[in-house]
């Protein structure tokens, strides 16, 4: 049995973390989002993790998996747009992966990939799409073999590294080429996510 | 930012409230940001689901009524609406004959409509999608996210709903609205870029002296850029655009000239005029039916119709935003 690296509260912080970078960084994902999508990121993730921070008050989790559930059906209920239901799908997919109330780096980095392949999954997307793939694959790699840090380190180079790519997925592919030079908005949120993970 | 506006974050629920207070026929819900048929369900009959984001009016909530939709989801300003207000709508139109899902090709609102019949599904309500995707400035492959839904969602959802008030079963319902999907095409351009309330400025700057060909509803950018031209070589760029991706529309054809929010209606007309030169127009729409907040510009829809299709769209229809007949 490995070391327990996740329980409950963690679960929890891990959230909030999330929700605070978001609505930090919400003009910038705004910014990447109007150059090559609808401008519209920013303001719905943290439109979503703010609903998120209020379903999470008060409401009794018993597992790591509990906290993320929510955390995922509420994305789904309040974003709209594509990053609700992928990030809420993916927050779901977590949460069903992690059935205790302590959870091991195993669990964790099983989970992460659990997560992936709900995005995968609803979104289609392929690595090289520009898309939020980008940095979660890479991601959830780089957490199995070598923990949060190095997910956070990864998920921040696949994002950036998404500037070079062609969007072929989302509002973005409609550009063509000229999608080419600009970050993509969805890859730098999930940037967050790991960042807010390591504590970064 | 010039807008008759009380607060950003509060534009969509402010605006049903409005369209609440002028149409005392419909059931509307501000606060899930829904519109709803005041008679709905009824019985044996197919209930007509669309919705998608805000900012395209009369798109989607302004069409809700007999011989068109019984029910539209609003998302928030250009974002598709959450699986939860889908799942609302739905099971308040349905009649025990099942429900059709009108969808526009947008990531966002495929990924949600998707969801919504899932859950819609673990309810036992029969739900058939169609997929609007009639925006030929967006090709068509795996390296894109499809064709766009534009104009012809309007007349998707005219015929469908025409369909459906005759009691037609929900296969034949969707069929009417695939078949219309098909056979229409549609292409715009841009004078002015549109701004969301929450974004506050234009979407993309665009010189006064030029105008963005093949732009999206969201103001995503368009095919291409280039300086202004007259009426007259705008609608034969439009017609050729739309020809070239799908030969035939311009025939026999119900055309759509649609204004994007910002475009006066003497300008539409003269626009409709040139194009009217062009293709056989068997029928005609003129007006800012599924606009771009503010955006100036128009977009032209072609749907190249046959007999049962006009009989449709000639059918009555008596809705917020478009009626006509008995």
């Amino acid at each position: 049995m490995g070391v327990m690296i996740m329980n409950v509260d963690q679960a929890r912080d891990w959230i909030a973390a999330i929700a605070a970078k978001v609505e930090a960084d919400a003009e910038t994902l705004t910014r990447l989002d109007s150059a090559i999508g609808d401008g519209d990121h920013g303001a719905n993730l943290k439109r979503g993790f703010a609903a998120v921070t209020l379903a999470l008050d008060g409401f009794e989790a018993e597992t790591v998996g509990d906290v993320l559930t929510k955390t995922g059906a509420t994305l789904i209920s309040k974003v709209g747009g594509a990053s609700g239901p992928l990030y809420g799908s993916a927050f779901r997919a977590m949460g069903k992966a992690l059935t205790s109330a302590d959870v091991t780096r195993e669990q964790l980095g099983d989970a992460l990939e659990a997560g992936l392949a709900a995005i995968r999954k609803l979104g289609g997307a392929q690595p090289g799409d520009k898309t939020m793939v980008d940095a979660w694959l890479p991601a959830a790699a780089a957490f199995k073999s070598s923990g949060a840090l190095a997910a956070a380190a990864a998920a921040a180079k696949g994002a950036e590294d998404t500037t070079g790519l062609q969007a072929r997925k989302g509002r973005a592919s409609y550009l063509g080429e000229r999608s080419v030079g600009h970050q993509d908005p969805g890859a730098t949120s999930t940037a967050l996510i790991f960042q807010a993970l390591a504590g970064t | 930012m010039k807008k008759f506006i009380n607060d950003p974050g509060d534009v969509v629920a402010q605006a049903l409230a409005g369209l609440a207070a002028a149409h005392a026929e419909l059931r509307v819900d501000p606060e899930n940001q829904l519109v709803v048929r005041g008679d709905a369900p009824i019985r044996g009959k197919v209930g007509i689901v669309s919705g998608g984001g805000s900012g395209h009016e009369p798109l989607h909530g302004g069409l809700v009524g007999p011989g068109m939709l019984d029910a539209a989801c609003a998302g928030e300003v250009f974002t598709s609406p959450v699986p939860d207000q889908i799942v609302a709508a739905t099971r308040a139109v349905d009649g025990g004959a099942g429900v059709l899902h009108i969808v526009k090709n947008y990531t966002g609102d495929v990924l949600n409509f998707e969801m919504a019949a899932d859950l819609a599904a673990d309810e036992k309500i029969t739900v058939e999608t169609v997929l609007v995707n009639d925006d030929v400035a967006v090709e068509d492959s795996t390296w894109t996210a499809g064709r766009r839904g534009t104009g012809a969602t309007l007349i998707v959802e005219k015929v469908a709903g025409a369909l459906a008030e005759e009691r037609a079963p929900l296969a034949d319902v969707a069929a009417i609205g695939r078949r219309v999907n098909e056979r229409s095409g549609s292409f715009a351009v841009a004078l002015t870029a549109a701004t969301t309330p929450a974004a506050g400025q234009p979407g993309f700057d665009l010189p006064d002296d030029e105008m963005e060909v093949g732009v999206g509803i969201h103001g995503e950018p368009g095919r291409r850029r280039s300086k202004v031209t007259s009426a007259r070589e705008v609608a034969a760029l439009m017609v050729e655009a739309i020809l070239e991706a799908k030969p035939g529309l311009g025939d026999n054809a119900i055309v759509l000239l649609n204004g994007l929010g910002g475009t006066p209606l003497i300008e539409l007309y003269l626009l409709f005029g040139e194009v009217s030169k062009l293709v056989t127009v068997r029928r005609s729409l003129i007006g800012n039916y599924v606009t771009s907040l503010d955006m100036a510009g128009a977009s032209l829809t072609l749907c190249h119709a046959d007999d049962e299709i006009l009989r449709l769209w000639d059918a009555p229809v008596r809705t917020p935003g478009l009626r006509w007949g008995s």
